[in-house]
């Protein structure tokens, strides 16, 4: 068995047990993105409900907080929990998204933008919830704001004292505005940008989480929120130094670290974190495949290919080979993760096709060209011996399925299901394998991000190029399995191969019963 | 896995998300001070005097600067670093040299600085020398002051009142 990385084994048990809680469509580890805006959506909508009754004013603001949080706990008092448990619980997404794509290795490489454009956003929450937690102004926001001032103090920006702002007679009414010009609009400005930045290079992005998986988070952030209504300290007051103090350890950690490092330590800490973070997806690189490649000859410009790219790399343009059609696609080849699924979504990969030459696709890879993994699928299936001759087609990226291999079944290796045409199916079938047995990442999580779904939806008939309906679905079967699930995946083909018998002999009696 | 089986999974699910969301939004509560602790801070934004006074130029000095350059007084850009100490009951609890800042020392210097001290009756006693043609303090204070616990005590130093604020 190949080995797997304990971080990968770990997250991979988690899934599992996600999987049987929520089931593949729900599972939560699919939708940490997803499920972040949702949280943020939630901050959004309680934040616009607290601003109405939020005073900015120094003075003011502590009482109106009060007012919310006591007088109209029902309302305004609920929406104030809220606000805080979903920013809370999207710190807790962000760290498992961001655990996520390191343990399954999907930061590096081709990844590497998004990875790196995560990083100054999970600043920009951070520094958002600070804010957040500055406006109540009381005993927590005063001490927050004098730490944070002796932070900023420690660097070489500014000429004159921050922190001793905030000693008696001297505290800043007009500097509490503009953190509160900062909460409300600046910072979340600044993040929705920044958000936007972080998927650009990503398509078909959702940002709704399964409405399932919505409804149960929020229900779960109300339950929470009525039960444990967020209250604040005292009121601020300089001639106090409580010596307890409820902070917040998803936003406000490292102001406590300040008691024990200096100004300096706490920041080499957090740039030091920071800037490791940055470098992490060239340590070391991970080498993406070559890019796609298009053949005008076989392209007609239909787009499925622009469609079906998950990384935004194929963009369509004015013909330019003087052909009659009207357009043809065009590859980005920095933005090519080499998955091979605009290889599966063209009609002219087609292994029906050409049959005594060589296969040419409308777009086709460099490395594994449709043309030779037609010439695999029929060598494979011309060595099968016995019955039930099963032909396996898997990915790169999930388990490692060669060692199914034995005289009855072969496999076939493509660099994603997406990359599968439907018709190379058929062709299998054809050719003389009575099964063909699919494999691949789990559903829910393809290395890919489309791939499953657009095989199923092709398989479906919901997606072009379609599996046309009079393949054999009996001869066909799908079983996903991530590199843990070695057992399962053997027991699946173990049944599918019995079902092939069975089909046989059903075949063979009705076939008898007619004679 | 049967649905009915997935619904109590996910609300154990759910609960332990939200256990530890509520959890860690509060707790473990952060002990800032002991009991029966408080805090002091020693506060200051200062520019230290000129190392020397101004000298008069003499004839010969001035033909020797460029014609653009002359003036009357020979005045020094560097300033004095500021020396300042914090006694509690003769017991030092703050001392510091701090430099003037700038490339040609001539800046002022800013500190804020937090001391933890336990509640009760205290001498206080500090001192400040900002020029380094005196010897010793120049600013000086001893009072005796009475710290609650949980109390914020402030001493700024402020020239424009020529010593120290405690509040
Ligand atoms: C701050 C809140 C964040 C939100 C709301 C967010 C949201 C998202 C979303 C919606 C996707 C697209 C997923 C998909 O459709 O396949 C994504 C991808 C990604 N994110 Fe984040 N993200 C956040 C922070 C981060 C951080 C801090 C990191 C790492 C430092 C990170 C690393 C990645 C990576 C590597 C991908 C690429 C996934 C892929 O190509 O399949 N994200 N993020």
């Amino acid at each position: 068995m190949k080995f797997i990385h304990p971080v990968k084994r770990g997250y991979l048990a988690l899934e599992t047990w996600f999987n049987l809680s929520f089931g593949n469509a729900w599972n939560p580890l699919y939708n940490l993105g997803t499920l972040t805006f949702f949280f943020f959506w939630v901050v959004f909508v309680s934040g616009l409900y607290l601003f109405i009754f939020f005073d900015t004013s120094l003075t003011g603001a502590y009482a109106s907080v009060e007012y919310m949080t006591h007088d109209q706990w029902y309302v305004a008092g609920v929406m104030r929990s809220l606000h805080r448990y979903a920013s809370d619980a999207a710190i807790i997404t962000i760290l498992l998204h961001m655990f996520r794509e390191f343990a399954l290795d999907r930061y590096r490489g081709f990844r590497w933008f998004s990875w790196v454009t995560g990083v100054p956003t999970l600043w920009f929450v951070i520094t958002l919830g600070i804010t957040g937690y500055w406006l109540v102004w009381d005993d927590l926001a005063l001490y927050i704001a004098v730490q944070s001032s002796q932070l900023m103090d420690a660097l070489p920006l500014m000429p004159a004292s921050m922190s001793r702002n905030f000693l008696q007679s001297q505290i800043n009414d007009r500097f509490f505005t503009l953190m509160g010009f900062l909460h409300l609009l600046g910072q979340p400005v600044i993040l929705f940008f920044a958000l936007w930045i972080h998927v650009k290079r990503l398509s078909d992005v959702s940002i709704v989480p399964p409405r399932g998986l919505a409804v149960g988070s929020f229900i779960a952030l109300l339950v929470l929120s009525l039960l444990l209504p967020a209250v604040s300290h005292e009121a601020a007051d300089i001639t106090k130094a409580p010596a307890v103090l409820n902070v917040d350890w998803f936003y406000l950690n490292i102001y406590p670290l300040m008691d024990y490092w200096t100004e300096g330590q706490v920041w080499m800490l957090t740039l030091g974190i920071t800037g490791f973070l940055m470098i992490m997806p060239w340590l070391p690189r991970k080498k993406t495949g070559q890019a796609a490649e298009v053949h005008l000859d076989e392209c007609n410009g239909c787009e499925q290919c622009a469609m079906d790219c998950p990384f935004d790399a194929i963009t369509v343009q004015k013909r330019t080979d003087g052909a009659r059609w009207e357009n043809e696609v065009v590859v980005n080849e920095s933005l090519c993760a080499a998955c091979g699924i605009c290889v599966g979504a063209c009609h002219s990969s087609n292994p029906f096709r050409h049959s005594q030459q060589e296969l040419v696709t409308g777009i086709d890879m460099p490395q594994s060209s449709i043309n030779s993994l037609r010439t695999n699928v029929e060598s494979a299936i011309n060595n099968l011996q016995g019955e039930n001759k099963i032909i396996v087609f898997g990915c790169d990226n999930a388990i490692n399925f060669t060692g199914l291999q034995s005289s009855s079944i072969a496999v076939v290796s493509f660099f994603c299901v997406g990359m599968i045409p439907p018709t190379m199916i058929e062709y299998a079938l054809k050719k003389g394998a009575d099964g063909v047995f699919v494999t691949g990442c789990r559903t829910g999580d393809c290395y890919f991000r489309h791939g499953n779904k657009w095989f199923d939806e092709r398989l479906a008939g919901e997606r072009q190029p379609i599996l046309r309906k009079r393949a054999n679905r009996a001869r066909i079967n799908i079983f996903r399995a991530a590199e843990s699930d070695c057992k399962e995946l053997r027991r699946e083909l173990d049944r599918f191969q019995a079902s092939l018998q069975q089909l046989d002999a059903d075949h063979e009696s009705v076939n008898e019963g007619g004679s | 896995m049967k649905k009915f089986i997935r619904y109590p999974l996910q609300i154990f699910n759910y609960a332990l998300f939200m256990g530890l969301v509520g959890y860690f939004s509060l707790y473990p509560s952060y002990h800032h001070l002991d009991e029966n602790q408080a805090m002091i801070t020693f506060t200051l934004g200062h520019v230290g005097k000129h190392v020397r006074a101004c000298v008069k130029y003499s004839q010969e000095d001035l033909l020797k600067l460029p014609p653009n350059m002359r003036k009357p007084m020979d005045c020094p850009r560097e300033r004095s670093p500021i020396i300042m100490e914090l006694k509690l009951d003769d017991k030092v609890i703050f001392s510091k040299t701090a430099p003037p800042l700038g490339l040609y020392k001539d800046q002022g210097i800013d500190i804020y600085e937090n001391i933890r001290a336990p509640a009760g009756k205290h001498k206080l006693t500090v001192w400040l020398n900002d020029d380094v043609k005196v010897e010793g303090p120049i600013y000086q204070l001893e009072q005796e002051i009475t710290l609650a616990p949980e109390q914020h005590l402030v001493i700024e130093f402020k020239s424009e009142i020529g010593g120290f604020n405690v509040f």
